[in-house]
């Protein structure tokens, strides 16, 4: 016996009991997983407008080469390339499993990485104008046992999966199990503190990934990323497993060094994708993989061979329930006058678009319910067409 | 004075009680203010400065750059983890605390991590350096030596910066056809999360030109092929980076004046409104609560404003805000301030690697890696998080039952809580079935992880 048999133990009583909207929520066998790159990836990198006159003029050292120029881009659209670091995710685009979609961001417009992640997870049009994320909002429109909404990976919770919803969470450990007995006279200590109280039975009702946690970790870096996805798929893949999944990804602020850190940074997270298709044999079909940054970067490159913070960026949106093997979405270019400010790519695509979609027209939630708990004021945003199969 | 605040001043200003601590405090507010002496902020001595440290590194990688990796790799073993294991050390032993909380304070505002490996060695010699000096010195003194440590200028990418109009500047454009040669993410930190706040009243365009005024800050670790001056790893002015001409930072002119510059601009930064009521703001989220009381930010505000700075007064005006002696349990300790409150609880006054650094590791905030340069968050709700609870709890359990029998658990719980503890938290720990797990359950408990 361990801690994590010891499943809701003290659930019944507790100050958990989730708040139920009465929106009309349907079962789903749908999966959507999201993956927050934290420090703004540059978009341009990530897919490359090779053939664009001005691309190669901003970046004279750091443009990444065209097909068949030596580095391995690999070509999307005659237009745009994929970076060679993230080869391994283009047999997905060839098998129409990949979308990608350029200029893209939320609503802000400045350039503070912590503003801009903090609006980017509370799903409002400002910074902290939410105390709770938009995930753990949408957790009220599913519907079936606790244990079939949502999964976050990691020791901590991020803001976009904290809230009134109950939400699982696991994260690799090496250090041993707490018996039974002590956990059940902790619980009674606890129960003084609701919030201890609270995030203890969730950590008892911890699920239990099959996945070797052995691969040593970057203490630097964080949990492994691959190590992540595989026990993201292992829960993502039971029948009665989570729907929603969150993962996130350090170590996208690239300043200087562009090019080499951004191709280690591509492999691992391709590499993770790879292994959530992996895991997701079977369910793969009914899943949607989105990948987002806080913002883009500068459409030109600094002295030190990086970018600073910008505006416009990238999405990413994978699994077999996206209709992909295409780039989407309006593309503003990189002539001078197109950019925003002088400087930064327009971001002409919105995520709150491709998340409204992917919560709609993917998990298939009520659109009043996301227009009104999940992106409040945020009408104006219709949800992107062309995403899913 | 009551014990509550005697647990107040141990926790919520301190690193909790140590185990040679008397049990109460006679005047809790003046063993605090006793520490706001600079005597008492000294770090591990011992250990290589970080320009012997970095002068090694980027030496070797510019003679031979394949030998980059592996004595990046030797300086992590021989510089940095014995150092942050001696400054663990310090904490747990301690006999000023709130001296400690302070140097932790300072060192997370002005967060440096190894996201750019060859700065990790030197990250405990940075606080070292830059932050311990000050920390009950002058505000702006800690703003420009952090600002001008290789660490920091490395770590945000400064040391690189180039001015388009500096001699590499147009070189450099004339040679590849680059428009933009300077490197913003410094300035823009500086502004946003040193100084006057993301709500501060700053723009884009002050950004560029404070990015420009610092332009030339580096370090001599760095030497472009026309420069043949040593390698070493101290702070270097590079003219022939530095933008030329006057910059308008905020609506105030600044005469070109070199190295100079720079420092002129961070002396009005570091006077300025916004500034004193940022830093006021994350002083009291820090040692009162959560959300901080607009009384309290804007007293510790004036204090900064006043005193031009003087972070003597201000750590003194913190100890008297009467908000801070009310709720004794409003926040959660964060791991780091856990595992130290756990080590001195227990005595042990004599760390091992692995009490410290895998402990960290697996609650999610190993030493010197916040994942940001915001540092690491100062919200409850970042520490007391399912998982990372579950894994203090079996850290505790598995070190308390290695402990020897000759703890009283009942002791054990008046000496660290006793003045709040609940009434369930006794009456466990008298039921508890072993001794060692009734000492698990005071360091589990509640209150022993809240400040």
């Amino acid at each position: 016996m361990n801690r994590r048999d010891l499943l809701k133990w003290t659930l019944a009583g507790s100050a958990l009991a989730v708040i139920r909207l009465s929106f009309a929520n349907s079962e789903t066998d749908k999966r959507l997983v999201v993956i927050l790159l934290r420090g703004g990836l540059d978009g341009l990198h990530a897919m490359p407008p090779y053939a664009d006159r001005n691309y190669r003029r901003m970046r004279p050292n750091l443009a990444v080469a065209a097909p068949g120029e030596g580095t391995g881009t690999l070509d999307l659209d005659g237009y745009f390339g994929l970076h060679s670091g993230l080869a391994s995710l283009y047999p997905l685009y060839s098998a129409e499993e990949l979308l990608l979609i350029p200029a893209a961001a939320t609503r802000y417009r400045a350039r503070s990485h912590f503003d801009g992640q903090n609006m980017l997870e509370n799903g409002t049009r400002a910074p902290y104008g939410a105390t709770d994320g938009w995930m753990n909002r949408a957790i009220a429109g599913l519907t079936g046992d606790e244990a079939r909404q949502a999964l976050s990976i990691g020791p901590a919770i991020p803001l976009i999966m904290q809230g009134a919803n109950r939400v699982q969470t696991w994260s690799s450990t090496a250090l041993p199990g707490v018996d039974e007995d002590f956990l059940k006279r902790l619980t009674h200590v606890y129960d003084s503190d609701p919030q201890f109280a609270a995030a203890l039975a969730s950590a008892q009702n911890s699920p239990q990934p099959r996945v070797t946690t052995a691969n040593r970790r970057n203490p630097f870096k964080g949990p492994d990323f691959e190590v992540a996805t595989r026990a993201a798929a292992d829960l993502l893949a039971r029948p009665a497993g989570p729907r929603m999944a969150l993962l996130e990804m350090q170590g996208w602020d690239t300043h200087f060094d562009q090019e080499r850190r951004l191709r280690n940074s591509f492999q691992d997270l391709a590499a993770g994708i790879v292994a959530l298709k992996a895991g997701l044999t079977g369910v793969w079909d009914q899943t949607a993989v989105v990948i987002v940054s806080e913002f883009g970067r500068t459409a030109a490159q600094n002295a030190s061979r990086g970018t600073d913070h910008g505006t416009g960026g990238i999405a990413m949106l994978a699994g077999g329930a996206v209709r992909g093997g295409r780039v989407h979405g309006d593309w503003p270019g990189l002539s001078q006058r197109s950019l925003y400010e002088g400087r930064d790519v327009q971001a002409v695509n919105e995520y709150e678009a491709i998340f409204k979609t992917l919560l709609i027209g993917h998990l298939g939630q009520d659109q009043g319910f996301v227009e009104d708990v999940v992106f409040p004021e945020s009408r104006r945003i219709k949800p992107m067409e062309g995403l899913m199969v | 004075m009551s014990t509550v605040a005697t647990y107040i001043a141990q926790n919520r200003f301190g690193l909790g009680a140590a185990s040679t601590d008397t049990a109460t405090l006679e005047d809790p507010r003046i063993w605090l203010k006793s520490q706001v002496n600079r005597d008492a902020t000294a770090g591990p001595s011992g250990f290589r400065s970080s320009a012997a440290i970095l002068e090694d590194i980027h030496g070797t990688r510019n003679a031979r750059k394949e030998k980059l990796g592996p004595i990046v790799k030797k300086s992590y073993r021989t510089d940095f983890a014995p150092e942050v294991l001696a400054r663990a050390q310090q904490m747990v032993t301690t006999n000023t605390p709130f001296a400690e909380r302070m140097v932790l304070f300072w060192s997370n505002h002005f967060t440096v991590s190894n996201a750019k490996r060859v700065i990790g060695p030197a990250l405990p010699a940075f606080e070292r350096e830059a932050i311990r000096p000050h920390v009950f010195g002058r505000f702006a003194d800690m703003l420009k030596a952090s600002s001008r440590h290789p660490v920091m200028l490395s770590y945000l990418d400064n040391d690189v910066s180039v001015g388009e109009n500096s001699f590499a500047g147009r070189r450099q454009r004339s040679r590849t056809g680059a428009e933009k040669t300077i490197n913003e993410n410094l300035a823009r930190e500086i502004l946003e999360l040193h100084t006057l706040g993301v709500n501060g009243g700053y723009s884009q365009q002050d950004v560029i030109e404070l990015a420009k005024a610092i332009s030339g800050w580096s370090h001599g670790g760095i030497r472009p092929r026309r420069d043949p001056k040593p390698v070493h790893g101290e702070f270097e002015f590079k003219d022939y980076f530095h933008e030329p001409g006057a910059k308008t930072i905020l609506g105030k002119a600044y005469r070109n004046d070199g190295e100079r510059q720079g420092l002129a601009v961070l002396d009005d930064l570091a006077r300025h409104p916004a500034t004193a009521d940022f830093i006021a703001t994350k002083l009291v989220r820090h040692f009162v609560a959560d959300n901080p009381p607009p009384d309290a930010v804007a007293s510790i505000s004036s204090v900064f404003r006043r005193t031009g700075g003087d972070l003597a007064s201000v750590s003194l005006a913190l100890i008297d805000l009467e908000e801070a002696w009310k709720d004794p349990t409003p926040k959660v300790k964060n791991h780091y301030e856990f595992l130290i409150s756990t080590h001195r609880a227990l005595g042990n006054d004599t760390l091992r690697p692995g009490d410290v650094f895998e402990p960290l590791e697996e609650f999610g905030q190993f030493p010197f890696s916040a994942p940001s340069p915001a540092g690491w968050g100062d919200l409850s709700s970042d520490w007391l998080a399912p998982e990372a609870l579950m894994r203090r709890v079996e850290w505790v359990r598995s070190r308390s039952a290695r402990l020897p029998g000759t703890w009283v658990p009942d002791e054990f719980l008046e000496h660290t809580i006793g003045p709040v503890a609940y009434d369930a938290t006794r009456t466990w720990v008298s039921r508890a079935p072993s001794g060692n797990s009734a000492m698990a359950i005071v360091l589990a408990s509640p209150e022993f992880q809240r400040r």
